[in-house]
């Protein structure tokens, strides 16, 4: 057949289908898969006989259309919230747990062993922190310092929370990412945070603050601490799948390692913003009296470690 | 000449190929740019407005900049049909693996995985990982299989010039077909100059001079695309 002669012939079912992907308006399909086997069809007669490239090309990108409209992977946003939270989050920390008691040990260990060497040696902290940004840090929490004695403005709340959101959640996404490293960097920013974390309490009780520092960290640390752990934990698969990929090839296992590992990170997104919350709006107020905040953040501590261990045990349906 | 070509097929069930072409990494970096540059003139124009608004500026300021560090093309990239601003100028746009359009959960990954992609130094680790790998792809495409391809152009349908459709005084092989088919859809694309002298070729075969030469080819073209 002539090409003028095939085009003739065909051309209404092109347009027809040109205008439904165009607009989404499909008046005239009735048999969309039919259609598109059609055209497909189409395609591969025009390529084999050798027809123009115009009507290869617009044949083949019609098919394209076509063929994403037919096989879309989930178009938009659409987990919804409330079932992630309930099944496919900690589920995802369930199926990874070995990464997230690593993470933990990565995390928590140079932490206490920080919190222990600061505490019992008041000189020990200068080794990790410059003396200003020591000095800076202790007034922080200075009982007799005014600054926070009195409460604070609530506009400086929106500010802090502003910063809190930049802070933690780019720290947590980083040792996310960084695990692409062979999972160095995971491990890296884990032990880095952990000292850190674990020297800065270490001094505060040293010196004797811990009425201002405990208090004010207990709340938002129970989300804030457990999803950089968890941020880790979706780092550390990253790196093992590239490490040992098993039967795999390294791409292979690193995008079926990436697909569970941004469930995670989900997550953690949601449990930082939420941390940035606490801290700029909740943690920071000092009207409420010390018991108070303990209390609620102990609360919220047996509220993360319940709904890690009894969570997601159960599948809703799937592999 | 295959292992030199960008062009990336696809397989479907229906045992057709999708074909798309690869972008490189140089105007990917361009297209980066252009976004980057987009995204501190907007930071920059929010800096000022938002600036003398206090403390609860600075709160917007910061929430703002961590949305357009993270959040920027993968907002883009859901919405906008895988291109951000800089992209779109480019014509590129990201598709996942299997030329579908690209999701939410391979967009995060890609654009957090950025961070990696950064290092050690201003997207070394990324054009090193472009440049070794057969796709272009960067680290974070290369761990949810994306990939960045030119938005393929619109082409019209040839018009056909006009003149007497005659068939080959002699026959014609496919390959020769080809030929003067395309020689007679592209008679608009080409200069007149170059078809005299792309014609002249034939000139031995045809016995003819130039200006009949282009005359009898189309004639022949229009025969062969089926025209009466």
């Amino acid at each position: 057949m002539k090409q003028q002669d095939f085009e003739a012939r065909y051309i209404h079912l092109w347009e027809e289908l040109e205008a439904f992907m165009e607009t989404g308006e499909a008046e005239n399909i009735n048999h969309f898969p039919q259609d598109y086997r059609q055209v497909c069809h189409h395609l591969a007669i025009a390529k084999h006989r050798r027809y123009s490239p115009y009507l290869i090309d617009r044949l083949n990108q019609l098919v394209v259309k076509c063929h994403h409209r037919l096989y879309r992977h989930n178009p938009g946003f659409n987990f919804q919230i409330l079932r992630f939270l309930i099944v496919d989050f900690p589920q995802a920390l369930r199926d990874n747990a070995a990464f997230v008691w690593w993470s933990t040990a990565l995390f928590v260990l140079p932490g206490v062993l920080m919190f222990l060497l600061c505490y019992l040696n008041g000189e020990m902290i200068y080794s990790v922190m410059s003396a200003g940004n020591v000095r800076e840090f202790e007034s922080m929490y200075d009982p007799a310092s005014r600054a926070l004695g009195r409460e604070r403005e609530s506009d400086t709340d929106l500010m802090m929370f502003g910063y809190y959101i930049k802070n933690n959640i780019g720290i947590s996404f980083q040792t996310f990412a960084s695990g692409m490293l062979f999972g160095a960097g995971s491990v890296f920013f884990l032990f880095y945070n952990g000292l850190m974390i674990g020297a800065a309490a270490g001094h505060i009780s040293n010196i004797g603050f811990t009425e201002t520092f405990f208090p004010f960290v207990i709340g938002h640390g129970a989300f804030e601490l457990t999803a950089i752990v968890f941020s880790g934990a979706a780092g550390l698969k990253l790196g093992l799948a590239l490490i040992d990929p098993g039967p795999y090839s390294r791409i292979r296992s690193l995008q079926n390692a990436s697909r569970e590992a941004i469930k995670i990170i989900y997550g953690t997104t949601l449990m930082l913003v939420a941390a940035a919350f606490l801290e700029a709006f909740w943690s920071s107020s000092t009207e409420l009296p010390v018991i108070v905040k303990y209390s609620v953040g102990s609360f919220f501590w047996l509220l993360v470690i319940m709904y890690c261990l009894f969570m997601g045990k159960r599948r809703a349906h799937g592999p | 000449m295959d292992q030199l070509d960008t062009a990336y097929l696809v397989e479907t069930p229906e045992g057709i190929d999708l074909q798309a072409q690869l972008a490189g990494p140089v105007v990917r970096a361009i297209a980066y740019s252009i976004d980057v540059l987009i995204r501190s003139v907007v930071m920059l124009v929010v800096w000022v407005v938002l600036i003398f608004a206090g403390n609860v500026g600075i709160g917007i300021i910061l929430l703002l900049s961590f949305l357009l560090e993270w959040f920027y093309p993968v907002l883009f990239e859901v919405y906008n049909n895988g291109q951000t601003i800089g992209k779109k100028y480019m014509g590129l746009t990201v598709v996942n693996g299997d030329l579908t359009p690209i999701n939410w959960g391979a967009s995060l990954t890609r654009n957090l995985l950025r961070f990696a992609d950064f290092l050690p130094f201003s997207y070394l680790g990324g054009l090193l990982s472009m440049t070794l790998t057969k796709k272009f792809q960067r680290l974070g495409d290369l761990a949810v299989g994306s990939l960045v391809i030119y938005k393929p152009e619109v082409r019209k349908q040839a018009v056909l010039p006009e003149c007497l459709p005659r068939p080959p005084s002699i026959p014609l092989t496919l390959e020769d077909q080809i030929a003067i088919i395309g020689f007679t859809e592209r008679h608009n694309d080409l200069s007149y100059d170059r078809q005299k002298e792309l014609a002249h070729i034939l000139s031995d075969v045809t016995e003819l001079d130039a200006e009949k030469n282009i005359q009898y080819l189309r004639g022949v073209g229009s025969w062969l695309l089926g025209v009466r």
